[in-house]
């Protein structure tokens, strides 16, 4: 079995894995970071969103052999403390959650985001979204989360 | 405490663990020495199974146990409730193995279940086992399950008919039509939807061989039903045996209420191999087995006077079920579908006929609405047509029928009696809102531009928090619907509710602690509210239909009472004042007309230290436990306005406004309830213009299993959305509250189509099925143009 050295929310971690081993699973089987969540198996649904190397990743499509080497960081890694990322603070005032399985992936989505875009319009937003599903919200407040998120991103620079 | 009590959009408490990933999914959690199941499901939609060879399975790496039907021998899963055909003769019940019994009825069947240390082996295991399937012809669609000769899924069952359901006066009805002045009539195909809550089931089952305990964590929205229904009827177990703890789930709208076999195949198969079980679906197997939602075929006449009143509507329906009755199911196309027919309006005679059919699919049952998207949408997508046909504004045409504000207790032509509503303001609400009287500017300007722009209206009636356990027993449900909350006051005075009914998205764990804050005075923080676990709430019928605030909410205002009461007493002795003069508020308790008072967290204390206490009469402790039972169905209304764009050459559909104006009653959090309104909004709009569940006529395979088929609205989709609440109170539950959850998964459907139908009208088109896809649309338009 392959063994992979990676870094997670700041921490180092080597890790047996098998060949097939996914980056999701590693993430919630071996490290027990449950945050990351899976919803679908097709790469269709978002909720297992992770940043790698500072990138939004879709973490049930890497395998987790070609992610060794590389900085990972997932919703665990995000808030400092009990002091929330102002992502996740937008999120929790926009209510932006509902059962908050999307959510994990629906934030780390959102902060790629604003990290590239730092004032997306609602259009923008909606485009960016096309990867992450929400069954719950109807996307209405996730939107207005986001954007509200981005700008607090902003104006904490 | 009015910033934290009823009517403030309080944040959520549940927020910060799902916001930092550390909600508690039953996927999340893992047992000790756990095994994994991989279940085999059936690749045929109708087959017979002759011998299954698991020798290479059993003997296949890390594999623990291999089980199919010859080894499980427990009851099949039951049926929550019984509708009786025309004649009074009750329903077909075929039985519903947990592992297939010498036949496959849908692709997705359960036929194995594989065991192993690791999931992969048990899923690589799964490849091993040889089933002789001998195939039969596959019946997917209701045409092909009904015609004469068709192949039988249950031997017992003719011609595939559950039942032949009917409710009102069929030759009343009739006379009416036959002389009415017009008559509008309508062809209604309602798409099977797939619920795709974004959590896959899941299940861990645990067998304790010290105590005899099983222990099962499930994907369940009523955690105690699932014990009851698997106890009692599937494997025989004792309540004080079963432990059901349905933890945070991801969401389900309908889907997470049934028991289902994985359910019931882990918690057996565990005891067997003397291991905790997890299984977790992926989203294949979730669109190959969670019950899915709609699926009728309705012809619907409706009969008007010369001045638009009107006179009788028929409805016939034939309801797909799938291959299973699964919980619920023949409730929902009955129950919870025609007697909603009569919707805002005072309709004189109706008469509704509904065939239930088994065929080779997965089974259907409750999604979102359940039943009462189905009939709202018959009911205002024919009125709409009624309009177009004479002429008369849609929105007038409502008003003309809608129900008297004065009228109520309003009694229906089919069973309910409504107790409140004011229909003519959420739809002027609506209608301002939409700037309906601006529209026709609109439609010349996109036209300008070659595009056609319609409007459409839905005004819906909903019955939520279902229902007197009376009247649910006496229509033929298997069960109460009531609901039952437990106050626990601590020492110091903080607060542990816990309640029968189950949060997966509905936020509970803030409404109810506002409800509690609000009555007793303590701040939101010293609350929590618990539910989702058999050992802690004592008992209760989860989250479905809109029923956790009106049944439950009132359960809690019962329990609140009693605390409240019993506080008085020790109020009344610590303060050496008659208990007639204690008056609770603001959190203190005081003597009427002095400056005595005595804070509620000094009451509790003394409860709990009862040093100055009145010992002889009463108890020690603050706890107090209340059951409620619906003394009838709310009544939540409204009106949704959709308007669309349409362009011609793409047929593609773009929704520019959605507006939704709907009275649920008193609001406890605004924040939530517009919440609950998009997210149904979303769901009725993937209805109206994505989602379809598509079998293919031949072999009975879905088609759309997976989301790359499937359809699913994506946040570009989708507006943001206009929405707003006017208030009628309840009458009859004690927070006047009528529920929220699914509105506007019924009002939107039918406000969208009468949308596409309304722009379409331009060019010939008046009539289209749902999905609105730009095939469809396309295709419509242009054979108009061609003819
Ligand atoms: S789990 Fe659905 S995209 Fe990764
Ligand atoms: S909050 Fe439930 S899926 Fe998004």
């Amino acid at each position: 079995m392959p063994s992979v050295t990676l870094t997670v929310n700041g921490k180092q971690a080597t890790v047996e894995v098998e060949n097939r081993t996914l980056l999701v699973q590693l993430l919630r089987e071996h490290l027990g970071l449950t945050g990351t969540h899976v919803g679908c198996d097709t790469s269709q649904c978002g909720a297992c969103v992770v940043h790698v190397d500072g990138a939004s990743v879709k973490s049930c499509t890497l395998l987790a052999v070609q992610a060794a080497g590389t900085n990972v960081l997932t919703i665990e890694g995000l808030a400092k403390g009990d002091e929330l990322h102002p992502m996740q603070a937008a999120f929790r005032e926009n209510h932006g959650l509902q059962c908050g399985f999307c959510t994990p992936g629906m934030v780390m989505s959102a902060v790629d985001l604003a990290h590239r875009n730092a004032h997306p319009t609602e259009h923008e937003i909606r485009e960016w979204l096309e990867g992450n599903i929400c069954r719950c919200t109807g996307y209405h407040n996730i939107v207005k989360a986001i954007k509200a998120g981005a700008e607090a991103m902003a104006g904490s620079r | 405490m009015a910033d934290t009590g009823i009517g403030a959009a309080v944040r959520r408490k549940e927020d910060f663990r799902f916001l930092t990933g550390k909600g508690n999914y039953v996927d999340d959690i893992n047992r000790p020495n756990q095994a994994y199941a991989y279940i085999l499901r059936s690749p045929h939609a109708h087959a017979m199974v002759g011998k299954i060879d698991t020798s290479k399975a059993k003997a296949a790496p890390g594999v623990i146990a291999v089980f199919t039907g010859e080894d499980i021998k427990v009851g099949g899963l039951p049926c929550g409730w019984v509708v009786k055909f025309k004649d009074g003769s009750p329903q077909h019940e075929p039985p519903h193995p947990v592992l297939a019994q010498g036949k496959v009825r849908h692709v997705g069947d359960p036929v194995a279940v594989v065991i192993a240390d690791m999931k992969a082996q048990a899923k690589d295991a799964a490849e091993l086992i040889e089933v002789d399937y001998q195939p039969l012809p596959a019946i997917p669609t209701m045409e092909a399950a009904t015609k004469s000769g068709a192949p039988l899924l249950f031997e017992n069952v003719p011609n595939n008919i559950c039942y032949d359901w009917a409710i009102g006066d069929e030759a009343a009805v009739d006379a009416i039509i036959a002389k009415a002045a017009h008559v509008t009539k309508i062809e209604i195909v309602n798409n099977r939807l797939v619920a795709n809550a974004m959590e896959p089931r899941a299940a861990i089952a645990e067998y304790d061989f010290g105590t005899g305990e099983h222990l099962l964590y499930t994907t369940s929205q009523n955690p105690h039903a699932i014990r009851l229904l698997m106890g009692a009827f599937v494997l025989q177990l004792p309540e004080h045996k079963l432990r059901v703890i349905a933890p945070d789930v991801g969401g389900g709208f309908g889907s997470k209420i049934f028991l289902y076999a994985e359910e019931c195949i882990l918690t057996w198969a565990s005891a067997q191999v003397k291991r905790p079980i997890k299984w977790t679906a992926e989203r294949g197997e979730s669109f190959a087995s969670d019950a899915q939602g709609r699926d009728h075929v309705t012809h619907a006449e409706l009969a008007l006077d010369k001045d638009g009143k009107f006179l009788a509507l028929k409805v016939s329906t034939q309801a797909n079920l799938g291959a299973y009755l699964s919980t619920f199911a023949p409730a929902v196309p009955t129950y919870l579908y025609a007697t909603l027919l009569a919707g805002t309006y005072t309709t004189p005679a109706i008469y509704a006929e509904v065939k239930a059919i088994f065929t080779n699919t997965v089974p259907v049952d409750a999604y979102r609405g359940a039943g009462r998207p189905e009939a709202c949408y018959v009911v205002e997508r024919i009125v709409s047509k009624a309009a177009q046909e004479l002429t008369i504004d849609p929105a007038e045409l409502r008003r003309r029928n809608f129900i008297a504000k004065d009228a109520y207790p309003y009694q229906t032509p089919v069973a309910l009696a409504y107790d409140s509503g004011d229909y003519f303001a959420t739809l002027d609400m609506a209608l301002k809102a939409a700037d309906y009287a601006g529209f026709g500017l609109r439609r010349e300007e996109a036209a300008k531009h070659g595009k056609l722009r319609g409007i459409g209206l839905a005004s819906y009636i909903e019955a939520c928090g279902v229902a007197p356990s009376a009247v649910a027993g006496a229509l033929g449900a298997r069960a109460g619907l009531y609901e039952m909350a437990e106050v626990r006051v601590h020492p110091t005075g903080s607060i542990t509710m816990f309640t029968g009914t189950h949060s997966h998205g509905q936020s509970h764990e803030t409404t109810f602690a506002q409800v509690i804050s609000d009555r007793l005075g303590v701040p939101i923080e010293n609350i929590d509210v618990v539910h989702g676990d058999t050992a802690k709430s004592a008992f209760g019928m989860g989250t479905y239909g809109s029923r956790s605030l009106p049944v439950g909410g009132s359960a809690l205002v019962k329990a609140l009472d009693k605390v409240v009461d019993k506080g008085k007493k020790i109020a009344a002795h610590l303060m050496e004042a008659s208990e007639a003069d204690i008056e609770f508020k603001n959190g203190a308790y005081t003597v009427a007309g002095t400056d005595k008072n005595v804070p509620f967290g000094a009451v509790a204390f003394a409860a709990y230290v009862p040093h100055n206490y009145p010992l002889e009469t009463l108890e020690p402790g603050l706890d107090e436990t209340a059951y409620y039972d619906p003394k009838n169905f709310t009544f939540p209304s409204g009106t949704h306005i959709a308007e669309v764009e349409i362009d011609r050459d793409t047929g593609e559909v773009k929704l520019v406004n959605l507006v939704a104006a709907d009275d649920f009653g008193t609001i406890v959090n605004p924040m939530v309830v517009e919440g609950q309104v998009h997210g149904g909004l979303a769901q009725g709009v993937g209805q109206a213009l994505l989602e379809n569940a598509v079998y293919d006529a031949e072999s009975g395979q879905l088609i759309t299993g997976s989301l790359m088929d499937y359809c699913m609205p994506r946040a570009d989709n989708l507006p943001s959305f206009t929405v707003g609440t006017h208030v009628t109170k309840c009458t009859h539950n004690p927070l006047g509250v009528k529920g929220c959850g699914e509105a506007g998964a019924i009002g939107a459907p039918a406000a969208v189509m009468n949308a596409v139908v309304d722009a379409l009208n331009a060019v010939g088109v008046n009539d289209l099925t749902m999905p609105a896809t730009p095939e469809k649309v396309w295709r419509a338009i242009h054979r108009r143009l061609a003819a």
